[in-house]
């Protein structure tokens, strides 16, 4: 028995029982009274925190068949995903409601996926990490379609599960040709044969590769990330906010840990593609981007693009010297886009209307007027994700393009400041909408929503005044590296 | 390192090639003598009536997929089942752990009502 | 980390934080509940923060009389890029708990003042319910005052330099409606902003280059490089210095930034007193005294400095001389009086400078408030509404008998300033005579004859204002205004007299407690200096009297006695040198010319063209991007082949 498994999975496993116990504990929930479900997964998500950050003291270690790793990065990672899961709550109760979809099986779902999002920062071991993304991503596949009878959410649902499943198998591929290069899974593993056993390089870069390109699906990074503007469209608006936050971080939990853990000496090799893959996703991101007249279409777009920062932060992964800016500023990034998007997508829920309209640029104006605190906030999150000092998003670009060029990448810092400009055009022109056109937009009464939208819109502001206090906190919360 | 690659190169080739070959060989070597009853589609010897494309009923697939699911996994209790007498005591409770899962399972198949056919 | 890592001797330093924080205090308080509380809750809680401020400054005082060395009181890191590493924290040392004391102290009284004040002046503007705000603005001032105060690097002092500016901004134009056309008030804020931007640019660059040559902005770390960088490379801390100057002489209002400054009277009486002449234009004379190092350093930059402040005060001076607005002529005359105290600080007497400012602070905020309360009381009594301008000296005459307490308090105020012994601006004013005399003869003369027309403008104003007769119905009917008014005079007028005791000649209590965060030279005491300053003085009342007192003007319509003595040249000091005219036309009309042509030119031909092309070119990116989106998942992978195959391909060609 490993008992140092247990301890590292507590959390995981506790929320995954209580996942399992709601799912049953809410068929005798009577429909008119979903809301109870929703407090039960709040609560399962806040003890899990409890949990996790209650193991804030643990040393970093592995399990003796180094399947999972509990070190400050996961934790750190762990917070994030329990708080996405909650706000993923948040946005959910009422929308649930409004768009007649009661069903309880939503908050299930969701607490299985945050499961497998905490699994994904604690796996050390290829299988385990397959297993943490089909634990994440198989719920996913169910809630894009939990608006069942209309066809966009059936659609996004099947894009979603089809496209999905064909980068499992690359993911598995690449597994497979790692393991046949080095007959390792484990990560430490995998780093000790590249250093000391013959490793044939040949079919170690594909399984590498191979690799890649399945998580790059899963953050949806150009050419891979076809699939994203169709889902997050037609999933509905809380699980795409669920899913653009918490399962980008996710991805980028994982690709983080891999690259910097397992691959190091590869990164001859690798730097250069992830290069390409971060400039290609920033550009096409948010030049695609301009042309959107749907905001759901526009923000997953803007998600695309954001996932092209992200890939920016890891593109100097194998220097060692910058191997802490790297881990900071991924981190750093992965919070203000967290607090940026959750918020961003909160609005959205409060605008969208039962049959699914209200997502239109044109449903934003007129709102600065009618609902000045909603339009405030918005307008906090479209300057942090433009990157416009006084909000978090600045502070994230800044740290994310002083890695970039520290790590000696000075052009792909400057294909990022480019892009960053581009993007202004986009997301000042919802600011344009809602201060400047004239117009009666409708707002669901939804105090959930606006709680969190403006909570966010704070968090946003406020933590950019101490910057320094969140980069400690993720600079500390180092990766344990073999 | 580049000659290296290249093996995966000429393999790919081959890959594409090879198929390609056979497809192309039996077209180019095959007699051909075209008929209608050899054109038509062969559906286990007798003439398919009315459309191809009909619906089943969902239910069909739900069935069929319980079925599969909790037949698949029972295949796992065997091996637990023979051991039951060496394993660890943790083997036990994980093997009780995983029944109490497919049980929940199958508690919710039966609360929504996926086992009585409509 | 907040309020932790204090490193001290004395836990009081503790406290410090709360200088700032108590009167941010008042503002949130005074935000949120301040329109439900009323007058006199909003009042209340405002005088409550400034009074507890003053009282953390005292407790600060005290300590640092046990350990004069003072402390550093971490608040938080602020920021920390590179090798910069900045925090925000106090310095607590003599110097500064100073200024909090003055800034407290005056603050307060005023603060009272202002309570009676604006319940008068919001109901005369028929706008009651801006009452609140007021005392919002006033306390973010106090707040934003003493995080420039109380700083310990020049980026926190840069924010709290801001901080005062936009207070300054926001209380001038306290009744934006109001003024010229309906325009005048905020054209005057405007043009104080605008104003003070230009020193504020200059004392960014100085920031600067400061980063750039010692790789900090902490005074102590600064401070402590200052010789090794000039050996290096003067020319580095000479720009520093000139380029902070640029700073000061927008901020404390000297040549040739001081046009905000009579503008700036457009705000409520009790702003020009707190913020126009007791504190934050003293902003950079402080600012020089707590830079002493570099200036040290600089000789070149200090002499730019005296001869800026000598030149500023002779010329206010004249300038005040023909003014007929109550508040126009304190206010030059606080320009003036600013440049004694820059003079001060750019001769290395800062001490001395220091003093200036602090007795500065008691009889200029005395007369601004006396002011206030002769400008009340005229509103108050115009019942028929005839009067045109309650601040022109003209209407009044003969309020010695009417309102008593402010005519001796005024009178307390105008001698104090003047420098007639043994009030509080002989001593002061003194100190400064001697150390010009000691520097060069020339500025002594200046500054000699800048005294001579202070005591003038100040007899011409008694005369105007109290004796004679009254010169319209509303000056005929005023009465004295109730305590709240007239207690803060009183107490200010005290201050005014025996503020002197601070640095008595042979004592020097002042010079022993700020050698603990200054270099001092002793000051001395010389005879003859103070005799001829005395004479001065003397001379500059007679001529006054036989101008103004003898035969006191007798209607309002009346020409100056001066006017026909010195003709153009009255007129000339009548249009205030025309120096707004002439900037104006130097630089206003100008910039307005280039505006012009480059937004319709330049911007909307060129610029808008280029915008457009280059908006066109990413449009049709955009579409090309999105049109390989056709919603087919058959696509997407086709798509996602192509790019494992373009991995590969790379993989097998390079």
């Amino acid at each position: 028995m490993n008992s140092d498994l247990l301890t590292i999975l507590l959390p995981t496993l506790a929320l995954t029982g209580w996942a399992l116990l709601l799912l049953l504990v809410d068929l005798w929930i009577p429909r008119e009274h979903k809301g109870i479900t929703a407090v039960l997964a709040a609560a399962g998500l806040a003890a899990a925190l409890g949990l996790t950050l209650s193991q804030g003291r643990l040393p970093a270690m592995t399990d003796s068949t180094v399947m999972v790793i509990s070190d400050g990065y996961a934790l750190f990672l762990d917070v994030l995903f329990l708080a996405s899961g909650l706000a993923g709550v948040a946005l959910a109760h009422e929308y649930l409601k409004r768009a007649n979809i009661a069903n309880g099986e939503y908050y299930a779902l969701l607490l299985f996926s945050v499961a497998g999002m905490m699994l994904m920062a604690h796996a050390y071991n290829l299988i385990l990490i397959f297993l943490a993304l089909e634990l994440l991503s198989i719920p996913l596949y169910i809630l894009s379609g939990i608006n069942r009878p209309r066809l966009e959410s059936e659609e996004s649902a099947l894009k979603y599960f089809l496209l999905g499943a064909f980068s499992s198998g690359f993911v598995l591929y690449g597994t497979a040709l790692i393991y046949g290069a080095t007959a390792r899974t484990d990560l430490p593993g995998i780093f000790a044969a590249l250093q000391s056993a013959p490793v044939n390089p040949v079919i170690f870069i594909l399984g590498a590769v191979l690799l890649l390109v399945g998580l790059a699906y899963k953050v949806s990074a150009v050419p891979f990330h076809m699939w994203t503007p169709d889902v997050y469209e037609g999933a509905p608006t809380p699980v795409t906010g669920f899913m653009a936050v918490a399962v980008k971080a996710a991805g980028f939990a994982v690709l983080g840990r891999i690259l910097m853990a397992a691959f190091p000496t590869v990164g001859k090799d690798l730097t250069p593609i992830l290069w390409a893959l971060a400039a290609l996703t920033m550009l096409v991101g948010n030049l695609a981007a301009i042309t959107q007249k749907s905001i759901k279409r526009m923000l997953a777009y803007s998600s695309i693009a954001h996932a092209g920062y992200l890939l920016m932060a890891l593109v100097p992964f194998s220097n060692r010297l910058v191997n802490s800016d790297v881990q900071a500023s991924l981190l750093f990034y992965l919070v203000a886009y967290a607090l940026t998007g959750l918020g961003a997508w909160a609005v959205v829920t409060a605008l969208e209307k039962q049959n699914g309209d209200g997502l239109k640029l044109e449903d934003y104006a007129g709102l600065g007027k009618s609902h000045p605190w909603l339009a405030l906030a918005m307008t906090v999150f479209m300057l942090s994700f433009t990157g416009i000092p006084l909000t978090l998003g600045f502070w994230g670009k800044f740290y994310l393009f002083r890695t970039a060029i520290e790590g000696g990448f000075t052009l792909l810092a400057v294909i990022g400041v480019v892009t960053s400009l581009i993007s202004a055009y986009y997301y000042l022109r919802v600011l344009m909408y809602m201060y400047m056109r004239a117009g009666s937009p409708s707002v669901e009464r939804a105090p959930w929503l606006q709680v969190t939208a403006v909570a966010a819109a704070l968090a946003v502001v406020l933590i950019s005044f101490i910057p320094n206090v969140l980069l400690n906190l993720a600079g500390n919360s180092l990766l344990l590296l073999p | 390192m580049p000659s290296e690659w290249i093996y995966i190169g000429i393999f790919s080739l081959i890959a594409l090639a090879l198929p390609a070959a056979a497809i192309l060989m039996a077209g180019v070597l095959g007699p051909k003598k075209p008929n209608p009853i050899k054109n038509s589609t062969y559906e286990c010897g007798i003439e398919t009536t009315g459309e191809t494309w009909v619906q089943f009923r969902p239910q069909y697939y739900i069935f069929g997929l319980l079925f599969l699911i909790f037949d698949v996994e029972t295949v796992f209790l065997f091996p637990w089942a023979v051991g039951y007498r060496v394993l660890p005591l943790f083997a036990v409770i994980e093997g009780i752990v995983f029944i109490l899962i497919l049980l929940g399972g199958l508690l919710y198949a039966w609360r929504v009502g996926a086992l009585s056919w409509q | 980390m907040l309020l932790s890592e204090v490193s001290l001797h004395d836990p009081v330093f503790r406290l410090a934080p709360l200088v700032i924080f108590l009167p941010l205090a008042g503002v949130i308080l005074n935000l949120l509940i301040g329109r439900r509380l009323g007058e006199l809750g909003a009042g209340l809680i405002a005088c409550l923060a400034g009074a507890g401020a003053f009282a953390v400054s005292a407790a600060l005082a005290f300590g640092l009389k046990s350990s004069p060395e003072g402390a550093i009181v971490l608040i938080w890191r602020w920021f920390q890029v590179g090798n910069l590493d900045l925090n925000w924290s106090l310095k607590v040392d003599t110097l500064s708990v100073t200024m909090m004391l003055v800034v407290s102290g005056v603050g307060t009284l005023i603060h009272i003042y202002a309570t009676r004040y604006m319940h008068s002046d919001v109901r005369h503007h028929h706008e009651p319910g801006r009452y609140t705000r007021f005392f919002v603005f006033f306390n973010l001032f106090l707040a934003a005052m003493m995080v420039l105060v109380s700083a310990d690097n020049f980026l926190m002092l840069f924010v709290g330099w801001e901080g005062v500016g936009l207070c300054s901004y926001l209380l001038i134009g306290f009744w934006f409606e109001g003024g010229e056309g309906g325009l005048g008030n905020a054209r005057a804020a405007k043009k104080a902003f605008v104003v003070n931007r230009i020193g504020d640019f200059g004392l960014l660059i100085a920031i600067f280059i400061m980063l750039g040559a010692f790789g900090s902005l902490e005074f102590s770390r600064v401070f402590a490089a200052a010789p090794a960088v000039t050996a290096t490379a003067p020319g580095v801390v000479l720009a520093i210095t000139l380029f902070m100057l640029l700073g000061v002489t927008g901020k404390s209002a000297q040549l040739p930034l001081f046009v905000w400054l009579p503008d700036a009277m457009a705000g409520p009486t009790p702003v020009s007193a707190l913020i126009h002449a007791a504190t934050m234009v003293t902003a950079g004379v402080y600012l020089v005294a707590r830079s002493q190092p570099l200036f040290v350093q600089a000789p070149l930059a200090a002499d730019v400095v005296l001869w800026v402040g000598a030149i500023t005060a002779l010329f206010a001076g004249t300038i005040a001389v023909g003014q007929y607005d109550i508040k126009k002529v304190l206010a030059y005359s606080t320009i003036s009086q600013l440049g004694f105290m820059v003079a001060a600080v750019g001769m290395g007497a800062v001490v001395a400078g220091m003093f200036h400012l602090i007795t500065h602070a008691f009889f200029k905020a005395l007369l601004f408030l006396a002011a206030g309360s002769v400008i009340l009381a005229l509103e108050e009594a115009d019942h028929g509404h005839d009067l045109q301008d309650a601040q022109d000296m003209r209407v009044m005459g003969g309020l010695r008998s009417r309102l008593p307490v402010t005519f001796w308090t005024f009178l307390i105020g105008a001698l104090a300033l003047s420098g007639l012994v043994p009030l509080a601006g002989f001593f002061s004013k003194d100190e400064i005579l001697v150390a010009a005399q000691q520097k060069s003869p020339a500025v002594f003369i200046i500054l000699l004859a800048a005294a001579f027309l202070t005591a003038f403008y100040m007899a011409r104003q008694v005369f105007l204002v109290f004796f004679g007769r009254p010169r319209s119905g509303a000056a005929e009917h005023a009465r004295e205004n109730p305590p709240l008014i007239t207690v803060p005079l009183i107490a200010l007028a005290l201050l005014s007299i025996f503020g002197g005791v601070l640095n008595l000649p042979g004592v020097h209590t002042l010079e022993h407690w700020l050698e603990h965060s200054l270099n001092v030279t002793p000051a001395k005491f010389v005879l003859w200096i103070a005799l001829v300053s005395l004479a001065v003085l003397a001379a500059a009342v007679t001529l006054a009297w036989l101008l103004y007192g003898r035969k006191p003007r007798a209607t309002a319509r009346e020409a100056d006695p001066l006017a026909a003595r010195l003709g153009g040249l009255y007129r000339a000091l009548e249009a205030r040198w025309k120096v707004d005219e002439f900037y104006s036309w130097l630089v206003v009309r100008p910039f307005e010319r280039a505006a012009e042509f480059l937004s319709s030119i330049f911007d909307l031909k060129l610029i808008n063209g280029l915008g457009d092309g280059l908006g066109a070119l990413v449009q049709s990116l955009s579409t090309a991007a999105s049109r390989i989106q056709n919603g087919f998942v058959r696509s997407y992978t086709l798509v996602f082949l192509v790019g494992v195959t373009a991995i590969l391909a790379y993989l097998l060609l390079r």
